[in-house]
């Protein structure tokens, strides 16, 4: 076999003077980047294994380890850069499509960060949320246009509604493309937080049921691990017609990652390749999703709410709309910086569109048609912090989802590697050696952290808004100011500019 | 330039002040000037108005229509349009007396109309909902023209000025009504607009309202919804078409569209048994969007009577009493016992806490 031509991506430092030898970075990485010499008592490294995803360096007790970038220069050029190079050698080499993992890196406008929120001066009050009560609390599920309230008594009761503490929920992440034990932490910080996670489409481990109160269960193209009991075990249903990472793609897990639990829980024969198809078979049209919403009320007998998820596309809000008179009670949108296990380099970074203009482009279309009371709106892929969660509902959404920022709040480094099966943190793996490294609690210890702590700045930015509930954020945009955005994003985003 | 309102948002703070009699006892408008003049310094004299209810028995069936046109185009305009639509009963204009510090005066009219049966047919529309559609058209489409009120028995005076001179301006002391309200205006900045200044209007309805609502956005996005236009960009005005949606189009009772507007906070909900705790939540899920959030004190009237409303955590000050049939609600407790020194009661209603005036035999504020 030919030599590669791929030169290491990283380079592994390590200061000699401070290592002893423990060789905690040769057990640790499942790279095998790291190798002990017993004959030189040394511990050299294999640069070209590194995925730069610190484990070593977190885990060495000497902090004896650093990782760089390879400085390695070729020669100037701006059309082909280091990455198309390497691109090409690597495809050249394989003949393969190139794939990766977690969501779009690339350099494209990042629109939250150019929106400013507003705060109250003189002709209104700002609120001090550790003084005034500051509400949080989000309703998903389709609402009546109106009450009807007779004796003091409310006529008709609601459809079913899930009832949010904090408007955030973890995204679907598939038992398969994640640990159990990454599960279980999403599921126990959602049962502690009052909000939902969501299985994916990797069915419900039967140990994970008890958590069904804040359980949004998937339904995919390959219905994995779907039955009348999963669907009735969880408070909610999500149809997934799409993910932002790959608008318009299925799905793989690959055989060797199907182990006898995931064999179980996804109810398909140990070691056989999960294949979710591009669409599912039965909705090539939007009679056919109007269809497969019904069945699946029939199913829990209208007991439980059914949210349709789409990759952002081009003609997302005539979409949306066709989804909302389909009979979905949440739609869900995920924007093309969506984090995915694993999807085609090509798909993730140049298939869909940013979120930000997808959600206000829905927003205004189902106002514009009257029906955006009726039905919830869900905004994922991408949200980073508490401002992008403010911004998003001053946008239009009802709630976020975040998977990557709940990854990283488990430990997640975003090397991007979450295909290869070999995640140091024991996240995106079903090694057991290496799923043993997430500690359930801890994991879910930090996850309640995090949404804790975005609850507390996210009720910072409200009071200075002078607002102490979140539905008079939702859609407010007034709250919002464009910065350095040309006058036709201002349209579509449905904004001023800072100044105006 | 600066722009008018309608095109741009302008903040406001504001005094406000109403005065009824739950008998219908008429009374003419010397005690509202009054009560409002003793909170000058809450205005700044970029705006003073009042509604009053009960000024036109001889025509109490007819939409009375208050308008204000800024040249003669806009009056030709208009009344073409009202011509079409209505059948103008009487028309002319409102009389006013010459008040020094009130400056460009607009053409005031006012007509008396009911809708034209063959339009009613044509549109298939409910009397007010055609004067509604009618007003907002007018309001819209028709460059300088501006309908101030359209209710029955009822008509709002305002314009640009202390309220005093308002009040002084259109001979107040010639009415007589059996519910006043009135507003001063301290807004932070405004080309004085006479069509800005408040009361808001909508059939019967009037607000009044002194705060700046910080959930404007997010109301006036919901309630677009519904084919209502917010074409002032003030809060006065989607709070008006609120009540409206909420009280007329979707027939709830008033307690009921307080607890949307003013909805009690969830840790009180909680506290709540489980009948009443499935109705509010209900209600905070379906009108979230009609939670009006940050500050405000708002009088609405309508025929049958008067709402005053503090916001959820009473962040504007607001007063009421009582004294015999009469009940009083004003911005600042002097402004009452500058016109009734003695009042039977007196007290600061909590947040969210609504003081609800209905006349003597009526059951709610509609119809």
């Amino acid at each position: 076999m030919a030599i590669s031509l791929l030169t290491p991506e990283f380079i592994i430092e390590r200061n000699d003077a401070r290592c002893i030898r423990c060789q905690v970075c040769v057990r640790q990485c499942a790279n095998l980047a790291h190798i002990y010499d017993q004959e030189e008592d040394r511990v050299l490294a294999d640069d070209s294994k590194c995925v730069n995803c610190h484990r070593c360096v977190t885990l060495c007790p000497t902090r004896a380890i650093t990782i760089r970038k390879n400085p390695l220069e070729f020669k100037e050029n701006a059309s082909w850069t280091a990455t198309a190079i390497r691109e090409i050698y690597k495809q050249a080499e394989t003949g393969g499509i190139l794939l990766t993992g977690m969501g779009n890196d690339k350099p494209y406008p990042i629109y939250w960060d150019r929106m400013l929120i507003n705060a109250s001066q003189v002709t209104n009050p700002s609120i001090d949320p550790l003084r005034e009560p500051m509400e949080l609390k989000t309703f998903l599920g389709r609402k009546p246009e109106m009450l009807k309230v007779e004796n003091g008594k409310l006529k008709e009761k609601l459809p079913p509604q899930l009832e949010l503490e904090v408007p955030i929920m973890f995204s679907a992440m598939s038992f398969g493309s994640i640990s159990f034990n990454a599960c279980q932490a999403l599921a126990m910080a959602a049962s502690e937080l009052g909000i939902m996670y969501n299985t994916g489409e990797g069915g419900l481990h039967k140990n994970l049921r008890k958590y069904g109160k804040n359980t949004i269960v998937q339904v995919a193209s390959g219905r994995f691990g779907v039955d009348p009991e999963y669907l009735n075990a969880g408070a909610a249903i999500e149809i997934k017609i799409g993910q932002g990472a790959k608008p318009g793609i299925g799905g793989h897990l690959p055989g060797e990652k199907v182990t006898a639990q995931i064999s179980q829980t996804r109810m398909i024969p140990l070691g056989s390749d999960a294949i979710s198809p591009a669409p599912h078979h039965d909705i090539y049209s939007i009679e056919d999703l109007r269809q497969l919403i019904f069945s699946l009320k029939e199913a829990t007998d209208y007991r439980k709410p059914v949210a349709v998820k789409i990759a952002a596309v081009h003609n997302v809000a005539a979409i949306c709309s066709g989804i909302a008179r389909a009979g979905a009670d949440i739609i869900v949108i995920d924007g093309f910086r969506g984090g995915t296990g694993a999807a085609p380099l090509r798909i993730r970074d140049n298939v869909g569109i940013p979120i930000e203009f997808a959600l206000a482009a829905v927003d205004t279309r189902l106002r514009q048609e009257g029906i955006r009371n009726q039905v919830s709106l869900v905004c994922a892929g991408g949200i980073r912090n508490s401002s992008d969660v403010i911004k998003a509902i001053a946008l239009g959404a009802d709630a976020v989802y975040i998977g990557q920022a709940a990854l990283i709040a488990m430990g997640c480094h975003m090397c991007q590697k979450c295909y290869t099966g070999k995640c140091n943190w024991g996240i995106a793996t079903q090694d057991p050696n290496l799923v043993k490294r997430l500690n359930p609690e801890i994991a879910a210890r930090r996850l309640v952290n995090l949404i804790k702590a975005w609850a507390h700045e996210m009720k910072e930015m409200l009071g200075g808004m002078g607002i102490n509930a979140i539905e008079s954020l939702r859609g407010n945009r007034f709250m919002l100011r464009g910065i350095g955005l040309t006058s036709r994003e201002l349209d579509i985003l449905g904004i001023k500019a800072a100044g105006e | 330039m600066l722009l008018r309102e309608g095109n741009i948002r302008i903040p406001a703070g504001c005094a406000i002040s109403g005065i009824m009699n739950k008998k219908g006892l008429l009374f003419s408008g010397d005690d509202i000037v009054k009560s409002i003049a003793l909170m000058h310094e809450r205005s700044n004299g970029l705006g003073g108005g009042f509604a009053a209810y009960g000024i036109y028995p001889e025509y109490k069936d007819l939409y009375a229509f208050h308008v204000f046109y800024h040249h003669s185009g806009a009056k030709e305009d208009t009344e073409t349009f009202l011509k079409k639509h209505f059948d103008i009963k009487l028309s002319g204009e409102i009389p006013t007396r010459k008040v020094p510090s009130i400056k460009d005066v607009p053409i005031i009219w006012r007509y008396f109309v009911l809708p034209r049966e063959d339009k009613l047919m044509e549109w298939g529309l409910a009397e007010e909902e055609f004067v509604v559609r009618c007003v907002m058209r007018i309001n819209s489409n028709i460059d300088g023209a501006f309908v101030v009120s359209s209710g029955k028995n009822m008509g709002v005076f305002k314009g640009v000025g202390y309220p005093e001179d308002i009040g002084e301006f259109y001979m107040l002391d010639t009415y007589k009504a059996y519910i006043w309200t009135a507003h001063g205006r301290f807004p932070t900045n405004t080309p004085g607009w006479w069509g800005g200044a408040h009361p808001f209007t909508l059939l019967d309805w009037s607000v009044v309202h002194n705060g700046e609502i910080s959930s404007y956005d997010a109301n006036r996005r919901w309630i677009e919804m519904f084919g209502y236009k917010c074409t002032l960009q003030t809060d006065t005005e989607v709070i008006t078409y609120i009540f409206d949606l909420l009280i007329r189009r979707h027939g709830l009772p008033l307690d009921i569209v307080v607890t949307a507007l003013a909805a009690p906070l969830w840790d009180e909900i909680q506290r709540m048994d489980d009948e009443r705790q499935e109705l509010v939540k209900a209600i905070r899920a379906v009108y979230g969007s009609a939670l009006i959030n940050g500050p405000f004190s708002i009088i609405l009237a309508c025929k049958n009577g008067i709402l005053a409303l503090n916001d959820r955590i009473k962040l504007r000050p607001m007063v009421a009493a009582t004294k015999g049939d009469f009940v009083f609600v004003a911005s600042e407790e002097s402004a009452i016992r500058a016109v009734c020194p003695q009042p039977d009661r007196v007290w600061a209603p909590m947040g969210g806490e609504p003081v609800i005036a209905l006349l003597e035999g009526v059951e709610d504020i509609w119809p």
